[in-house]
């Protein structure tokens, strides 16, 4: 009877959803992100992990990301609806409902702790259930809507795949990890800003504070010069503290004055620049960047280990 | 006096939805299955048999 009921409202509804509609609430392309580095901290660790629980622990790190993105999408579906960027997101386009996606996550997360937490061990199932909330609770109900710092706060939540990774395979949370969350945690920043540069219009629509609308542009490209200079020095720190070789500080050094290059043309750019070219070539050259650095540390340790075992 | 029950029909696109979700479902539940059970041979090895009955 309720069913007929609901019919008649209007209200009754089933579901056309399709699983690739549930697999894009975990914002597959962020977490390809995070497999890859907490990959990287997990191999960079000392102490060795059974490579089919290291596995495991990394689908368990991608499917707790995952969650947290499902959960994002679930609080910000009225803000997705009006950016040209997210309007067409399973929820904005009406696919899955709000509700779906809400358990969808919360299961999602759960689980990926679980799993996490009894296979390798606590630090790694906490820090990931940590960073869970800190995206989910921190970043979308409570910073994204309420100051321009939003991604500077919110960045870290990317930032802990690589410790979470090192913490699964070594049990400890250690300085070097640190510096690996600090890498992509002062990346953050000058990679969203440079996109809210030339999508300015977008976070304008969804009354989201992002720091162009609300301090103005030119304040913005200082501060993308002032992060790109301190990320340059801390991406180089790995090698110094042996956690990587010559051939990545090298690399990171080179990389390093690149990005700080493009950002003094993106703080060279005119205010009010229609095309934008210099900022959407940053934000191109960030996502290379970083890619690059954790492609290096991984290829570096790979290296020595297929030496090392050439030697004994 | 009794309402006349009216049923829901679902479409077509609607029960191709529904099935295509719940093989995604199923199939994820068996792999969850399966990462339990190497993980729990990976972890014990062939301690995981050695119980006195």
């Amino acid at each position: 009877m309720a069913l007929v009921h609901n019919i008649e409202n209007g209200e009754a509804r089933i579901s056309e959803a399709m699983p690739g509609d549930y697999f894009a609430l975990l914002k597959p392309r962020v977490m390809s992100l995070v497999v890859f580095t907490a990959f990287v901290g997990m191999i960079l660790a000392p102490g060795g992990i059974n490579p089919l629980i290291a596995a495991i622990a990394i689908l368990a790190i991608a499917v707790g990301a995952g969650a947290s993105g499902a959960l994002n999408m679930w609080y910000d579906a009225d803000i997705d609806a009006v950016m040209t960027r997210t309007a067409k997101r399973p929820i904005p386009s009406g696919r899955v409902t709000r509700g779906e996606a809400l358990a969808f996550g919360l299961t999602l997360s759960v689980l990926s702790v679980l799993t996490l937490g009894t296979l390798t061990n606590w630090i790694a199932g906490g820090l990931l259930a940590f960073t869970i909330f800190f995206y989910a609770v921190i970043y979308t109900m409570w910073l994204k809507r309420s100051t321009p710092q939003n991604i500077v706060i919110g960045g870290a939540a990317g930032a802990f795949p690589p410790m979470i990774g090192w913490a699964a395979a070594s049990g400890t949370i250690s300085l070097e990890s640190v510096v690996l969350f600090l890498i992509i945690f002062l990346w953050t920043p000058p990679h969203f800003w440079a996109l809210a540069l030339f999508k300015l219009r977008d976070y304008d629509m969804a009354n989201v504070p992002m720091l162009p609308n609300v301090a103005g542009e030119r304040h913005t490209k200082l501060q993308i010069l002032a992060y790109s200079l301190v990320l340059a020095v801390v991406a180089a720190a790995p090698w110094p503290m042996g956690l990587a070789g010559p051939v990545y500080g090298l690399i990171a050094i080179g990389l390093g004055a690149n990005f700080v290059r493009h950002a003094i043309s993106v703080w060279r750019m005119e205010d009010g620049d229609a095309t934008m070219v210099p900022a959407k070539k940053l934000f191109r050259f960030s996502l290379y960047y970083l890619a690059t650095l954790f492609a290096v540390l991984l290829g570096e340790r790979l290296f020595e280990i297929a030496h090392s075992a050439q030697v004994a | 006096m009794e309402t006349e029950r009216k049923d829901v029909q679902p479409t077509e696109a609607q029960k191709k939805a529904q099935r295509r979700r719940s093989i995604a479902l199923a199939l994820c539940l068996v792999a969850f299955v399966v990462i339990f059970y190497v993980a729990t041979l990976v972890k014990f090895g062939p301690a995981v048999m050695d119980r006195a009955l």
